[in-house]
């Protein structure tokens, strides 16, 4: 397992982070937001990352991706959590692209992936049916045609996606996000990205595998998604440490004062833990390690956590002009509780932890 | 030159040789070797190893060869660590002079010092102890009082030094003195080496919350010490201390680092064993819970361990990294041992007698003791003050 990147990881990092500053910073989202842009994410933004490469990371070269990996992919979505892009990251370069890799045959991925490369194909997972996290229960089944009925909530990107890709008690199945019987509503999130409640009526699907693959592409998520939240809390910090030294109260830059300057030096060592956890998690994906399963669960726990400190004490120390809209610091205190309750929170990855650790 | 692979197997095949099993084996508090001239070797077997160990210059293995050293590169050192975890093998010896001052004199000492200690120290010979705080001066170290006054060739040294750990066990002491009182608190500081044999040093253990008495003060009462015996320049020795404070920081910070962790108890282990099981998994749900929490911390941090060493072999210099370790392994551990007593319930409750089984009685000397974790060495508060102001430039 390597815990520092090597030149190829940095130069997508720096490629990045150079990317969504210029291209997608936070007055973006804002933007999205405020037009109640009907797609909730910028569609030729995307297509300029399919020209990156990014969205081709976890595709075979046999159709048109590099198979960098998921470290590669872990750098671009920590360098869109440092800005808050929407994109569909997660859907699509990653989960869609995941699932049709390791559990498509042949024809579908021939169908589907070198769209997807393109930036052309949008795709999303179908799997929540409670009020949180609980991959392994599911009510949505299809029946001896592939047809499937249930109803999937909390389906990231789901209102703009092309095709959905289900979680059904029997298998994972793929439904034309147009077809008869599917009916999508895009549900308006505290964190302004995109999100639908998808009701299944007798859609017509076709298998795409077993679910078996579901637990393999949910932990490469939980450490990508961790890298972004390791993003966005890392520039929630850097933005508040500035703070402290800009603002003055009392005569002096309240990072004079110790009861700031302690909490922030406790950040500090949570944000650098963390990267540690994510690094580890993303490293252990590529390499297909045995304890990859407990490092995604350590990885994202850690970025809940962290994330949920950074959002907090972001506001706090901005004090009063922290609560306002027209800062920004308020966006990451709202995507940090959306970011927590993805892919499972603290009380579950903990619970998983203890259990993959033998206790 | 030696491969590592060949490093590693020559290693392994020499400790296989000279270890002997009885060194192999949990090493109980009261067996820990930090020689000296008063070193009571409760097995005969602890002196056999530390000889043996000595001789290859293995006790500080990255020190040079020409003091006695093992002349390892930092690669051979982590592979001789590594070999020696992987057999439980104990450490041969442990004490300040090789935490701490080795260190420093190899950095700030003349080679007259270096020849004349550096050996003394690899062999077990003499025992160090660190004469740093005073009653008046804990956090603010630099206010320090004790007094050393240049008399031509000798200086006369007057004061009271405490939380000197070991002191009554050890045959030397470096110390923090004042040899200018009429400059700022930082400039009037020199480090002075000072053999304890002197009638005029005068140690006495302090009984702590644990029942034990590992610290002490120390009072010196017209101590004459010889003028070579000050390292660095006069009224410099303020860079010497923080210098030397960087390395007794490592030592703490490595807490987590767990030398001979194959035969320690998990918080998870105990709590099965107290709290009872179902289907595998610890039986009470929320202390099930407290244990994973502090488990998954101390994972990642064990993790950010390695990621510090894999930059510094990376031949980058050295980040912001090692400014956190202090403090995040100091209540990490005082974590794990409340970890440990929070599962054991009434068990862990015993101060000693019958009831209570050994490991039992251990855990609660270790848990009080874990508690000058975060005191020592500059507290939790100051290590955040250092990483707020090296760290993240915050203000004054």
């Amino acid at each position: 397992m390597a815990l520092i990147l090597n030149e190829e990881a940095r130069m997508v990092r720096d490629t990045a982070l150079e990317f969504f500053r210029e291209r997608s910073p936070i007055v973006a989202l804002r933007k999205l937001r405020d037009d109640n842009d009907p797609d909730g994410f910028d569609r030729a933004l995307w297509r300029q990352m399919a020209e990156l490469g990014w969205t081709g990371f976890l595709v075979s070269e046999d159709h048109g991706g590099s198979a960098f990996g998921l470290t590669g992919l872990g750098q671009v979505m920590e360098a869109a959590g440092r800005t808050l892009a929407a994109t569909p990251l997660l859907s699509t370069a990653l989960i869609g692209a995941s699932l049709l890799e390791l559990a498509g045959t042949p024809d579908q991925k021939d169908e589907h992936l070198p769209p997807l490369v393109a930036g052309e194909r949008i795709f999303a997972l179908a799997l929540e049916e409670t009020a949180r996290h609980a991959p392994l229960t599911t009510t949505t089944r299809a029946d001896s045609a592939h047809r499937i009925t249930g109803t999937k909530r909390f389906v990231l990107d789901g209102h703009i996606a092309d095709y959905l890709i289900v979680a059904a008690s029997d298998g994972l199945f793929l439904v034309d996000a147009n077809a008869r019987g599917v009916t999508r509503t895009r549900t308006i999130m505290v964190d302004s990205r995109n999100a639908a409640i998808v009701h299944f009526d007798n859609a017509q699907a076709e298998p795409l595998g077993s679910l078996s693959h579901l637990e393999t592409v949910l932990d490469r998520a939980r450490a990508c998604l961790a890298a972004e939240m390791l993003g966005s809390s890392s520039e929630a910090f850097d933005r508040t440490v500035q703070y402290l030294k800009d603002r003055k109260q009392f005569g002096v830059q309240i990072g004079t004062f110790q009861a700031l300057k302690h909490r922030a030096a406790q950040m500090f060592c949570e944000i650098e833990v963390t990267r540690s956890a994510v690094t580890a998690a993303l490293s252990a994906l590529d390499e297909n390690a045995n304890d990859a399963a407990a490092l995604c669960s350590l990885a994202k726990a850690k970025a809940n956590d962290t994330i949920f400190l950074c959002g907090n004490e972001g506001v706090q120390m901005h004090g009063g002009i922290g609560m306002t809209d027209e800062h920004e610091i308020g966006f990451f205190l709202k995507r940090a509780r959306v970011a927590q309750a993805t892919f499972g929170d603290s009380a579950f990855h903990r619970d998983r932890y203890a259990a993959l650790m033998g206790y | 030159m030696t491969t590592p692979t060949t490093f590693r197997a020559e290693t392994r095949a020499w400790l296989e040789e000279n270890c002997p099993p009885a060194m192999r084996t949990r090493m109980p508090e009261e067996e820990q070797v930090a020689g000296g001239k008063r070193a009571e070797y409760i097995r005969p077997e602890q002196k056999i190893w530390l000889d043996r160990m000595a001789a290859k210059g293995w006790t500080a293995p990255t020190w040079p060869k020409k003091y006695g050293g093992g002349g390892l590169t930092a690669e051979e050192a982590l592979i001789l660590d590594e070999e020696m975890q992987d057999l439980g093998c104990r450490a041969p010896l442990r004490g300040m002079g090789l935490s701490m001052l080795g260190p420093t004199l190899l950095e700030y000492g003349t080679e007259e010092q270096r020849q004349t200690h550096l050996p003394k120290i690899i062999s077990g010979e003499i025992r160090w102890c660190q004469g740093y705080s005073e009653p008046g001066s804990g956090s603010d170290l630099a206010s320090l009082s004790t007094r050393a006054v240049l008399q031509g060739e000798h200086f006369l040294v007057n004061g009271h030094k405490i939380w000197t750990s070991n002191a009554h066990l050890s045959d030397w002491i470096f110390c923090l003195v004042r040899t200018d009182p009429t400059v700022k608190k930082h400039d009037g500081i020199s480090f002075l080496l000072i053999d304890m044999d002197d009638p005029g040093v005068r140690p006495r253990p302090i009984k702590l919350i644990s029942g034990k008495s590992v610290f002490c003060e120390t009072f010196f009462e017209n101590v004459q010490v010889p003028a070579s015996h000050l390292v660095g320049q006069l009224n410099k020795g303020w860079t010497i201390a923080k210098r030397l404070l960087e390395h007794e920081r490592k030592g703490i910070g490595g807490i987590g680092a767990r030398q001979q962790a194959k035969f320690e108890l998990p918080p998870e282990a105990v709590a099965k064993m107290h709290v009872g099981e179902i289907d595998g998994r610890i039986a009470d749900p929320v202390i099930r819970d407290h244990i994973a929490a502090y488990s998954i911390d101390a994972h990642a941090f064990q993790l950010t361990r390695r990621r510090a060493a894999e930059e510094a072999e990376s031949g980058a210099p050295p980040g912001p990294l090692s400014a956190m370790f202090k403090y995040y392994a100091t209540e990490l551990n005082k974590r794990r041992y409340e970890m440990l007593l929070e599962g054991e319930g009434f068990q862990g409750l015993g101060w000693e007698g019958e009831g209570f089984s050994e490991d039992e009685l251990r855990f609660t000397r270790e848990w009080l003791r874990s508690k000058a974790n975060s005191i020592e060495g500059g507290t939790s508060e100051i290590q955040l003050n250092i990483i707020a102001k090296r760290v993240l430039g915050l203000p004054d």
